[in-house]
């Protein structure tokens, strides 16, 4: 397809052009201008669509709560503030790391970017594994709705109540684990990034990718930062 | 001065040599293409393909209902069969009709781009489409789902051993395809118009898609994360919708048509820009209130997201809120008619002749005011008590969709299919299926406001022996209405290859996209246009062609 462009439009006046095209360059964009615009728009428009994706969800969990209070503060006295707080910190920083990476791309340092993505894979990696203990505990516990599931540990509310916590248990999974699954992509996104980085592309001013990459981790980070005092947080006064 | 490129008349009587048809050659040309207007025709073929799939489950249906014995598909294979219709229907053809082939082709094209902002998303939009469409059939294959298309919880998890879970990942995947076409077209709309373009010069074709893309983004996401609740709840067995676990199966209510209202809006909403665009060209008039219909687009999308629970009256929501969303409702009503009147103003005193997208839009027009006007009485708390769940829902959502949004899509095709092709189809076919399709639509359709008004109950495959008569007479019309939609298949396929040769603009149409050859280049415009003229500046182009004349005289 470009190269039909090409024969007509670029093609012909490549030499005599005033500036030089990135090989990124889509022939499709007036300038590399119009190109970087469009994708960091069109970037923060996904984003737009993630918060309605989790925004469903977060307003299950607000309505349930408000029903059911007494199961919810009581199942999430069961979260492990240590481990959600480690795992906080561990999103934080690579966060920083990611910033980071943009910086270094944007400043045309190759290997600093492929550093950079890194320590941000591995603080990915780190809060996932973090995540599969806090998982096998519940599993451990008996707290997983509808695969291992027993109220022994809630008796004291009553029975009613107690099956309540089931619900919590389901948005507290289905919330985490949505969560979880966005580092995933994230984190094959980045192994990807890593390899193209290394072949220097993202360090020649075609830093788009890397800038739009960054915004998608960060809005990962901050779902985190919703989720945790939601889930972990919020009864913690209450008894 | 516009540099709009335009071709001498085609008075040589063949096709230009080069165009974005004849550019590349073989079937990964095409399945690996960036172009957005091959991207379009994918769609339109594939789109056509699952229309007629959808048609014959309807057929099935429709033969069933002959009798009031339930004896040609038991209770369980009707209930499919309905439900397959529905979902083929919804997602498969009436979500993607317009924007997905139409928009697709034709908004880069009307604002001056070259293509869509991000063409490898667009081609990526196609294939999460096809999954999706494969999806749904695999789940036919299985053994089929009977919840009909709205899922409705705890039915869908609890109580019924079809593959809901199959059919909710096709409808998740369907889902992206929408999402990024919509995102695509924003970003496109906002940062890829040509110099010149501004807001209120551009074709309410592009507005009407702009807002129906809105509703695309932020509605279906949350569709998506519906439907993997539901899907988690079947599997694993988590239970937010589950009533025995405090679950609200409400809430799954909500999420639903938290989306599938405004999805309504993504389904006819660009019917409705083709619909402008056809009036303006055939009565040769700008657009009476031109910025009214514009905004009204985007009012329809705004107000579409606040009236989600006239779908759950019935449904143990609150008085108190059944009023306040009885009340947005009928507001909703507005912007419609605002519509409704500017192209009935437009038409007024205008030089109207009756080409084939005419008498689709006059059509459009007419059925879709009475689906409308239905909507009225389903939104008045009263009368919907009565009604909902009967025949007369059924009447209600057809006139609106398929008399509402089919007529566009058919009268868009037909408008810009020399546009697409270079080749006129035949006319007078053309204008006699135009009318079988009304007379069949009619004749299928308005004997299930009666019915619906006399208590006959949908998705029931048996009843009493006294709504026999009206139920022939709509299985009947089904069989007009499916023979108008046959003929055009065929005498299309025909003119691809006998057709006339349509020259760069057969209807004397304002729009950039008229003064391109017939079919366009790859990349639209060899220069970019500057516009200096509004979208239905009819002066302007009589001005133009008499500059022409002179020039080539
Ligand atoms: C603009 C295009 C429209 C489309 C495509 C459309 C489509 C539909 C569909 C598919 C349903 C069926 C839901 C079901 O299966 O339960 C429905 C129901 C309904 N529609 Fe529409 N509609 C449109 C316009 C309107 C308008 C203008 C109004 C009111 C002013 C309206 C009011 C309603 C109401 C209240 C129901 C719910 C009835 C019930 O289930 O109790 N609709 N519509
Ligand atoms: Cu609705």
């Amino acid at each position: 397809m470009d190269n039909a462009i090409a024969a007509t439009h670029h093609g012909d006046l490549h030499d005599e052009h005033e500036h030089v095209h990135l090989p990124q360059h889509r022939h499709h964009f007036e300038t590399e201008e119009q190109q970087r615009e469009a994708a960091s728009f069109g970037m923060w428009l996904f984003l737009l669509t993630e918060i309605m994706f989790f925004g469903g969800l977060f307003m299950a969990y607000l309505l349930y709560r408000n029903w059911y209070n007494p199961a919810f503060v009581a199942a999430s006295h069961t979260l492990s503030i240590k481990l959600g707080a480690i795992n906080t910190g561990i999103l934080i920083t690579s966060g920083f790391f990611m910033a980071m990476a943009v910086w270094a791309a944007e400043t045309r340092q190759r290997e600093k970017l492929v550093a950079f993505l890194g320590l941000t894979n591995v603080a990915g990696i780190a809060f996932l594994v973090v995540k599969y203990f806090e998982y096998a505990e519940k599993w451990h516990d008996s707290h997983v709705p509808g695969l291992r599931f027993s109220i022994a540990d809630f008796a004291h509310l009553g029975v009613d109540m107690a099956q309540k916590t089931q619900i919590y248990y389901s948005l507290y999974f289905a919330m985490t684990g949505m969560h979880a699954l966005h580092m995933i992509i994230g984190i094959v996104l980045i192994f990807w990034y890593m390899v193209r980085a290394n072949r220097g592309e993202f360090t020649e001013g075609y830093v788009a990718p890397i800038e739009n990459f960054g915004l998608y981790w960060h809005f990962v980070d901050i779902v985190w930062i919703f989720l945790f005092p939601l889930l972990y947080l919020i009864d913690l006064g209450a008894k | 001065m516009s540099t709009i490129v335009s071709l001498p008349d085609q008075s040589t009587a063949a096709l230009p040599k080069r165009n974005y048809i004849n550019n590349e050659h073989g079937l990964l040309s095409w399945l690996l293409t960036g172009d957005h207007k091959r991207i379009g025709m994918l769609y339109l073929l594939s789109i056509t393909a699952f229309f007629f799939l959808g048609g014959a489950f309807a057929g099935l249906v429709r033969l069933e209902l002959l009798t009031p014995a339930g004896d040609l598909l038991a209770a369980d294979t009707y209930n499919k069969m309905f439900t397959m219709h529905g979902i083929v229907m919804i997602f498969l053809f009436l979500v993607p009709s317009v924007p997905a082939t139409l928009g697709n082709f034709f908004i880069p094209i009307m604002i001056g781009a070259k293509d869509l902002a991000f063409p490898r998303i667009n081609l990526l939009s196609w294939y999460l489409y096809m999954a999706g469409g494969v999806f749904t059939l695999s789940a036919l294959v299985l053994g089929g789902v009977d919840t009909g298309w709205t899922f409705t919880t705890p039915l869908s998890t609890h109580y019924l051993n079809t593959h809901v879970v199959t059919t909710g990942l096709a409808i998740f995947i369907a889902g992206f395809s929408s999402i990024f076409t919509g995102l695509n077209f924003i970003v496109t709309i906002h940062r890829m118009r040509a110099p010149g373009m501004t807001w209120f010069r551009m074709p309410l074709f592009v507005w009407s898609n702009y807002a129906a893309s809105i509703l695309m983004v932020l509605g279906t996401p949350v569709l998506a994360i519906a439907v993997v609740l539901v899907a988690l709840e079947r599997t694993v067995g988590i239970g937010v919708f589950d009533p025995a676990r405090g679950g609200d199966p409400l809430l799954f209510q909500h999420l639903f048509w938290f989306y599938s209202h405004p999805a309504v809006y993504i389904m006819i909403l660009p019917g409705m820009g083709v619909i402008s665009e056809v009036i303006a060209t055939f009565s040769r008039k700008r657009p009476f209130g031109y910025t009214a219909v514009a905004f009204s687009s985007v009012a329809i999308a705004v107000f579409g997201f606040f009236v989600w629970e006239h779908h759950m009256f019935i449904m143990g929501v609150s008085n108190y809120s059944a009023l306040v969303f009885s009340l947005l409702t009928m507001l909703v009503a507005v912007p419609s008619a605002i519509k409704i009147f500017n192209w009935s103003a437009t038409l007024y005193k205008g030089s109207i002749t009756f080409e084939t997208p005419m008498l689709y839009a006059f059509g459009f027009i007419g059925l879709f005011t009475i689906g409308g006007l239905t909507g009225v009485f389903l939104g008045s708390l009263g009368m919907d008590i009565h009604l909902t769940e009967t025949y007369f829902i059924v009447a209600h959502f057809h006139f609106v969709m398929v008399g509402g949004m089919l007529m566009a899509f058919l009268a868009g095709v037909h408008f810009w299919w020399p546009k697409m092709t270079g080749r006129m189809y035949p006319e007078s076919i053309s204008k006699l299926a135009a009318v079988t399709t009304f007379i069949g639509f009619i004749l299928t359709f308005f004997p299930q406001f009666i019915l619906g008004y006399l208590g006959m109950p949908r998705r029931y495959h048996a009843y009493p022996a006294d709504y026999q008569v009206l139920n022939v007479l709509s299985t009947a019309g089904a069989t007009v209405l499916g023979v108008g939609y046959l003929l055009p298949i065929i005498y299309l396929a025909w003119s691809l290859k006998y057709g006339e040769i349509a020259g760069s603009n057969p209807w004397q149409a304002t729009g950039l996209e008229w003064q391109l050859q017939s079919p366009p280049l790859t990349e639209n415009f060899t220069e970019i246009p500057y516009v200096d003229h509004e979208a239905y500046d009819f002066e302007w182009l009589a001005h133009k062609q008499k500059q022409e004349v002179t020039t080539v005289g």
